[in-house]
């Protein structure tokens, strides 16, 4: 009951299929990765297990602790412990980021509860520290005018800040230069707990010398094509995706 | 904290909020219909000198010349009935002037308002105005040391003749447009405030009115003098319960700021989407003296509102800081004008409008440099928010810059709330009512923080309820 259970999930997307029954379950306490190249449909999983309209799933199934994910509204699933981190943030004029992250957290408060709004900024500051985030930006709209590095930070400190029980990290070590990468790594790393499971998505090998997975997948032509530990990951490093095309083709 | 306050009650709001009517029970009516026993009916009640009774009797001359401004205009206004309209409705009791004095029911109105505990305390400077008649007024025993007058218009024109005569229907002269004449001939109500050389008042005046009776047109007037180097805060809020016929509203507003002077006049107003709202809102500044508006409008049936500065004497400044917000079945027509009428004067207008579901807004500006002036100053920023397809924004700035001396500058935008926006707010838990609420906040946070605290409060709180309903 403890995971993330995708079941044999197809997605397609203005007619063209994406995903093609692919399988995958994340238990809580586990950190997983999916690595594969370009257009093999990493960012289609992500957003499609967040909600996102403009796919279609002809089928399969999504179950998170035993809950129908997919039968769920898009904030419902991130009330229920679903979170993206995602790989090109949003920005949103004239919201700061203090008020953004208390409207969802207190998007989360039963009715009749009401934020402790010093214990709320004594937790933010806390989490602002570690990821070596200013304190000023608080005070900043959402997004608007960060780096690249700054837009991924911000992305870990709502992960922190939400508590999720999965968490999927969509290429969020693209665009980062090795500094911000250890920052955020870290920021994931100190969440990693028994009651949370991950899901990074990543195209690149190096993020996960900081991450350490406890299980590699590869995605290829909308499936798992292979699953391994983290060594597997030197493995593709080695040999890139190439050698999965050329599988993919021999199979097909 | 302050911000931290502001959105905790945006999400405690009360929807009914503003839809309630008490039973009318009014001791004075003039009756359905306009004429001159109409006006001569308000002047009996009131007590009026010969001179006022004149104007008005002008006044309705002037409006019945003049045609509606529908070349230009909304053809929306030729569906006001005049004859079906009542044109003065009282209580028929002195203003009072203890809060134990003031009869149950519209304290119970004040209470459904929301009006904070605090500020209810704090109605010892307040003017409160129930329909026609201020219900409540009490002068601060320290406006009445400083020599500051806040007091009705009615009150004004009894007690205190030789400053009101002098300034009044000057800067809006009775036949500036039609709505302006028809205030003229049956006004009643609104402040008439003085405030005397050198006078800073500390605390903003404040002056809550509704609406409470079906077809019963409110045409308030009010009159603001502030003397050399003295500076003033008007506040003005309105909500309307909702009916199911339409109801006008067209106030005049004067202000005129002596040199130096300082007048900041914040409007927020949340009418309910039945009543016609049609203002003439204008200041007078001398030299060096500032004049803003600060205004926002929420609701009604059709808004006509183009807040005005004429800046007479040199380095005079005006601004018109808007906010305006159109729901389906409503069109805000609104923008400002600015009369530069004297050397090194300057004016600065920002516009922002939301137009959500089927909801209109429209920004008309007008700024004016002659030709023989030098060193004048303008920019007008207007941006316009659109919720969905349907809704619709125009933007009608007319700039006349005579002469090479002047500088003035022109930026517009048009904006949507993204899709993709929303999708990130709503992954992050926030339902889509409350993305797009926020996203919208946004859109005018910068201009919110222009107004006072609790009014930037209860502003949220109306765009949250105006989103309500209006997204899906």
């Amino acid at each position: 009951m403890d995971c993330l259970e995708i079941k044999d999930l197809t997605v397609a997307i203005q007619g063209q299929r994406i995903l093609d029954g692919l399988s995958l379950v994340v238990p809580k306490g586990e950190v997983h990765a999916i690595m594969g190249p370009n257009g093999s449909g990493k960012s289609t999983l992500a957003k499609v297990l967040a909600g996102h309209e403009d796919y279609e799933v002809l089928s399969g199934q999504v179950l998170m602790d035993g809950q129908d994910l997919l039968q769920m509204e898009v904030d419902q699933r991130s009330r229920a412990g679903f979170f993206l981190a995602f790989q090109y943030p949003y920005e949103i004029p004239g919201v700061s980021n203090a008020n953004f992250l208390r409207e969802a957290v207190r998007a989360r408060l039963g009715s009749g509860e009401d934020l402790d709004a010093v214990a709320f900024y004594k937790r933010l500051y806390g989490l602002m520290d570690e990821l070596g985030i200013d304190r000023k930006f608080t005070a900043r709209s959402v997004n608007e005018g960060f780096s690249g590095g700054e837009k991924k930070r911000n992305e870990i400190l709502q992960m922190a800040i939400l508590e999720p029980f999965y968490a999927v990290l969509d290429e969020t070590d693209s665009g980062l230069d090795i500094d911000a990468l250890r920052v955020v790594a870290e920021g994931v790393n100190r969440m990693r707990s028994p009651h949370r499971g991950f899901l990074l998505i990543t195209h690149y090998q190096r993020l996960l010398n900081y991450i350490e997975p406890d299980f590699i997948h590869v995605l290829a032509g909308g499936k798992i094509v292979r699953t391994g530990g983290k060594e597997l990951a030197l493995e593709l490093e080695e040999t890139g995706y190439d050698w999965i095309k050329e599988g993919a083709l021999a199979t097909a | 904290m302050s911000e931290e306050s502001a959105t905790l009650d945006a999400v405690l709001i009360d929807q009914s909020q503003g839809n309630f009517a008490y039973p009318e029970d009014y001791e004075l009516d003039a009756g359905r219909g306009l004429g001159p026993s109409t006006l001569d009916y308000i002047s009996e009640v009131k007590g009026e000198d010969q001179w006022i009774r004149d104007f008005r009797h002008r006044a309705l001359e002037v409006f019945e010349r003049k045609p509606m401004p529908t070349h230009w205009a909304s053809r929306e206004l030729d569906e006001i009935k005049f004859q079906d309209i009542r044109y003065y409705l009282a209580k028929g009791k002195r203003p009072t002037r203890s809060w134990d004095e003031v009869p149950d029911d519209v304290k119970k109105t004040f209470e459904r308002l929301g009006i904070p505990e605090r500020e209810r305390g704090f109605l010892a400077g307040v003017e409160a105005q129930f329909d026609s008649e201020a219900a409540y007024s009490n002068i601060k025993e320290e406006f009445d040391k400083q020599g500051v007058i806040f007091v009705n218009s009615s009150e004004g024109l009894r007690e205190h003749p030789e400053i009101f005569r002098r300034w009044f229907g000057k800067v809006i002269p009775t036949g500036d447009n039609k709505f302006s004449a028809l205030n003229s001939a049956v006004f009643s109500g609104g402040s008439f405030i003085y405030v005397p050389p050198g006078v800073k008042v500390k605390h903003p005046l404040q002056a809550y009115f509704r609406i409470n009776a079906e077809q019963f047109g409110q045409f308030e007037r009010t009159l603001i003098i502030v003397d050399e180097g003295a500076e003033v805060m008007y506040m003005e809020g309105c909500t309307a319960p909702k009916f199911e016929t339409a109801t006008l509203h067209s106030a005049v507003v004067e202000l005129v700021a002596m040199p130096h002077a300082k007048i900041q006049y914040i409007t927020v107003q949340n009418w309910s989407s039945n009543v016609f709202n049609l203002v003439t809102k204008r200041g007078l500044a001398h030299e060096g003296a500032e004049i803003r508006w600060i205004d926002c409008n929420i609701g009604s049936r059709l808004t006509m509102k183009y807040p005005g500065v004429i800046m007479k004497g040199r380095k005079a400044r005006g601004e018109v800081i808007s906010i305006a917000l159109a729901n389906t079945g409503q069109h805000q027509d609104t923008g400002a004008k600015m009369i530069h009428a004297a050397d090194e004067t300057t004016s600065n207008i920002v516009s922002k409008s939301i137009s959500m579901g089927e909801g209109r807004a429209t920004y008309r500006g007008q700024v004016h440099i002659p030709k023989h002036l030098k060193g004048c100053r303008n920019n007008t920023e207007c941006d316009a928010l659109l919720i969905n397809s349907r809704s619709r924004t125009d933007t009608y700035p007319a700039i006349t810059v005579r002469g090479n001396r002047h500088a003035t500058q022109h930026e517009a935008s048009v904006s949507q709330v993204s899709e993709e926006q929303i999708f990130y707010m709503r992954q992050r838990g926030l339902t889509e009512a409350a993305a797009m609420s926020l996203s919208v906040n946004g859109f005018v946070n910068d201009l919110v923080r222009e107004f006072p605290m609790e009014y930037s409060v209860e502003l949220k709180r109306l765009i949250d309820l105006e989103m309500e309903g209006s997204v899906g």
